[in-house]
């Protein structure tokens, strides 16, 4: 079994602990000379994430997660670590602060990702704010409220049971007397922590949080007036460039930059494999770039056609879980039995803003503002390439033009410092959308290999499932069944490959919900009632159930090139059921989506028309992959790295989306912006093979249409 | 690769940039006169965020020659509101949540509003021509459709008044 020698999976990160290689600078005592007195309040966590710092004195500082301050003027800072690429945390961490402070929402600023100002935070995915960052904020605030409530005690004079903060002000019920907040934090220095047992106010008592207020700054995106990193400047600023090798596995043998040299106000860069350019202005670094002369090694890479079968020579066998039951046994005691290949193309993220950097370096000191998801992250591979403590890096993250699990690397910022220290000026590097798609990573493509087995009556009896390369993620069997044995293995992968949205829940949702609906067939059963026969999860029913009954499953009636299919999953603590009807024309291959309805139940609903955002964009950004996504690649070129010949979904591509938002305000939120994306595929598909009588196993479903089968 | 200067209308004020007449209309406007409202997302006219009024025509400004604009007037995001008061338009896209990282906004706000100007009451074939030039990644079409509906029905009772 070969090891893979090329690209690892960049991790599944949040599956990791990504250890903070420096606590925090702040400690308690300097904290207020940085943000001036008033009160704060600082979320200490007791998780891995904060308490490697070093014993004694400073100790005290470790751990902090977050925290919120009330200056003297009654401004409520709040300083995280997340960040906001177009998932609106910075409205709904506002509702969960304004929520429990009973403030309102224009009168709290969230300052997020900056590594010198908010504390340490390993990132913002894997569908995290919103579960772990938002209670621990309401219970910040919420301790703030009792310090503020103590505090207008001793002015007005009397016992806390009779005030209430309400509106940024506090009132004495009794007398009728109202002290503002701004008033009671003037002249106080006081820190503390969340202390043990602080109460949170009940869902049944929200009043903020479950609403959907205006968007934060929305007022300054429709003006233009938002500035993202490639909208930022800086005074003697630079333009960057960076050579890039023609493909993958491409190795600089020689370069000669005479020419590039020999433009005015051109530096030009050569390091090691590292070349770039900068200039003052756009067309002058175009220019120098295009006049560098390098010539490369090449070793030949992988191509598209063979990639499958590259994964499977590949593959590791490390770390197999054991079997559960037989599943030999299972496929003997089967009525029916399927077994099948399921696969996924490399697919790109196309965020609309791509990578971008500023860099400016003040004797030793290097600033960076850049669009990435993990800015903490961000800083210590900053620190690593340039041989400096994190101390002397500070990493800025303006709100970004998205990222979709496609930001989590420093590339840009990495650049654009080592030009920046170059050419002794700042540099701003902003990447072409063809280097966007040439080397930023991509979602991973996979093959899953599929055995299952089920008495006439539907029940189970054997599930072997293999994801080779795609990843781990929604990988667990989501039905009973008593004999499985369920696997991932990392495969070689020829192109750079990472996060994207949901990971590989898209791919291994799509290969079994896809297995399971050629159960189905095979048993002559309705799709839906065999999965609700195998399914015991609760809140995986509600919202198989929900979804069938708004679309009209049992009540549709079926014509000549139109299907449905349906389809279920749970990742991340949420839970989606898609349905989808299509129609084909049989002598055109013409393949259209005719509607899809999606019941999506993530805990209690903080922000509904922000969920309903972020479900809707999941399944439009799902139709993609679903239907036509695909990188093409040979040899280590990437063949349709454009917009041009990428086809990404547009507005004529929509079909009308009906969302089922079920409300559990008895349970936690689960965050929502990734889930929703792995019911797309295999609806799409299963109500596909019912149209035209093709069963299509392969993501993309339909690149260029769909053939009806021979007897279909 | 001369750099020479043009006159230019943007938003109504006469801006000189000295700049070789090739450079794409978005740089001058992005790096030239600190316009940064105009995106760059493709370079090739294909996602709509570098999108700008001339002469009221909405055009690529990244596939657009500054060097051919002349004496068109164009206008930028930065210049559709009036003043403090938002146009119709940027209302309606902050009354529907119709963003979410927001990086596509201003290109579909100046091709709503070339629209509207033109088509006062569009239909909807006339809407999704009209916009399906302008990607939104983030996939909040359905909000766009209906800040677009929903600025059509704030000017047409504007107008009766």
């Amino acid at each position: 079994m070969t090891e893979p020698t090329h690209f690892p999976i960049e991790p599944e990160r949040y599956e990791l602990f990504e250890q903070p290689t420096r606590s925090f600078a702040l400690s308690r005592r300097t904290f207020l000379e940085a943000v001036g007195a008033g009160v704060a309040v600082l979320v200490v966590t007791r998780d891995a994430h904060g308490l490697d710092g070093p014993a004694g004195a400073d100790r005290a500082q470790d751990g902090i997660g977050a925290w919120l301050h009330i200056a003297e003027d009654g401004v409520v800072s709040v300083f995280t670590g997340k960040v906001e690429v177009g998932q609106d945390i910075r409205t709904s961490l506002t509702q969960a602060v304004a929520e429990e402070l009973r403030v309102p929402p224009a009168a709290i600023r969230m300052v997020m990702g900056d590594t010198d100002r908010t504390p340490f935070d390993a990132g913002t995915f894997g569908s995290r704010t919103t579960p772990q960052m938002a209670p621990q904020l309401r219970r910040a605030a919420a301790a703030a409220r009792t310090v503020l409530l103590q505090l207008a005690a001793e002015r007005l004079g009397t016992g806390a049971g009779t005030l209430a903060l309400a509106d940024a002000r506090v009132r004495d019920e009794r007398t009728g007397r109202s002290v503002p907040i701004g008033e009671l934090t003037r002249g106080e220095r006081l820190v503390q922590t969340i202390p043990d047992g602080v109460a949170t106010t009940p869902p049944a008592a929200w009043t903020m949080i479950g609403t959907s207020p205006p968007k934060v700054a929305g007022r300054d995106i429709v003006t233009g007036r938002h500035r993202y990193t490639s909208d930022l400047r800086e005074p003697d600023m630079l333009i960057g460039k960076v050579l890039r090798p023609p493909a993958y596995g491409a190795r600089l043998r020689s370069l000669d930059t005479s020419t590039a040299r020999a433009i005015p106000g051109v530096v030009v860069v050569h390091d090691g494999g590292f070349a770039g350019v900068t200039a003052p202005d756009e067309m002058t670094a175009v220019r120098a770039l295009a006049a560098l002369r390098a010539e490369w090694d090449h070793t030949p890479q992988p191509s598209q056609h063979e990639i499958f079968e590259h994964f499977r020579r590949t593959a590791s066998r490390r770390g197999e879980p054991a079997e559960t039951g037989s599943v030999a046994r299972g496929l003997a005691a089967a009525d029916a039995r399927v077994e099948a290949t399921y696969t996924a193309a490399y697919i790109a993220h196309v965020p609309l803003e791509p990578r971008a950097a500023l860099a400016r370096w003040d004797d030793g000191k290097l600033t960076v503002w850049t669009g990435t998801q993990r800015p903490f992250g961000v800083r210590s591979e900053l620190s690593r390439a340039f041989s400096i403590p994190e101390s002397r890096v500070r990493v800025i993250m303006p709100d970004t033009g998205s990222a979709y699990g496609g930001k989590h690397t420093g590339d840009a910022a990495v650049e654009a410092a080592r030009l920046a220290r170059a050419a002794g000026r700042p540099v701003r590097l902003v990447w072409t959308r063809e280097e966007e798609f040439d080397w930023a990573y991509f979602r991973p493509a996979g093959v899953v290999d599929v055995k299952s087995g089920a008495r006439r009556d539907g029940t189970l009896t054997a599930w072997e499932f293999h994801n080779l390369n795609a990843g781990a993620a929604g990988l667990r069997m989501t039905y009973e069944v008593a004999n499985q044995r369920v696997a991932f293995h990392p495969a070689d992968s020829p192109l750079r490959h990472g996060s994207y949205r949901a990971l590989a829940a898209t791919l291994n949702t799509f290969a079994r919900e896809t297995n399971i609906d050629e159960l189905a067939v095979a048993l002559g059963m309705d799709p839906l009632a065999l999965r609700l026969h195998n399914l015991r999860e609760p809140r995986l029913r509600a919202v198989l159930e929900a979804a069938a009954e708004r679309f009209g499953w049992t009540t549709w009636t079926p014509a000549p090139g139109r299907g449905i299919g349906i389809a279920c999953g749970t990742e991340k603590g949420s839970h989606i059921a898609t349905c989808a009807e299509v129609s084909a024309e049989r002598a055109t291959g013409q393949l259209r989506v005719e509607r899809l309805v999606v019941a999506y139940e993530c805990g209690a609903i903080v922000n509904p028309d922000g969920l309903h955002n972020q479900v809707e964009g999941a399944v439009i950004m799902g139709l993609g992959g679903a239907l036509w996504e695909a990188i093409e690649f040979a040899d280590g070129r990437i063949l349709n790295g454009r917009l041009s010949d990428y086809r990404v979904p547009r507005l004529s591509d929509v079909p009308p989306i009906d969302i089922v938002l079920l409300d559990r305000k008895d349970l936690p939120s689960a965050g929502a912006g990734e889930t929703p994306i792995i019911g797309v595929a295999p609806a799409l598909g299963n109500a596909i093979f019912r149209a035209t009588g093709r069963r299509l196993r392969g993501l993309p479903l339909a690149p260029g249409g769909v053939r009806f089968a021979e007897n279909g | 690769m001369a750099s020479s200067p043009l006159d230019l209308i943007v938003n109504g004020r006469r801006r000189t940039v000295e700049v070789d007449p090739a450079t794409s209309l978005l740089l001058a406007l992005r790096d030239t006169l600190d316009l940064t409202g105009s995106k760059y997302g493709c370079g090739e006219g294909q996602c709509g965020a570098c999108t700008v009024l001339l002469d009221g025509r909405p055009v690529r400004s990244c596939i657009t020659p500054v060097g051919s604009v002349g004496a068109r007037p164009i206008v930028t995001i930065e210049g559709v509101a009036n003043g403090e008061q938002l146009h119709p338009v940027q209302q309606a896209f902050l009354a529907e949540n119709a963003m979410q990282c927001g990086y596509c906004t201003p290109g579909m706000v100046l091709s709503a509003v070339a629209l509207l100007d033109r088509t006062p009451t569009p239909t909807g074939v006339e809407v999704t021509r009209a916009m399906d030039g302008n990607v939104c990644r983030c996939g909040t079409y359905s909000r766009i459709v209906a800040a677009i509906r929903r600025a059509a029905a704030a000017r047409a009772e504007a107008g009766h008044d």
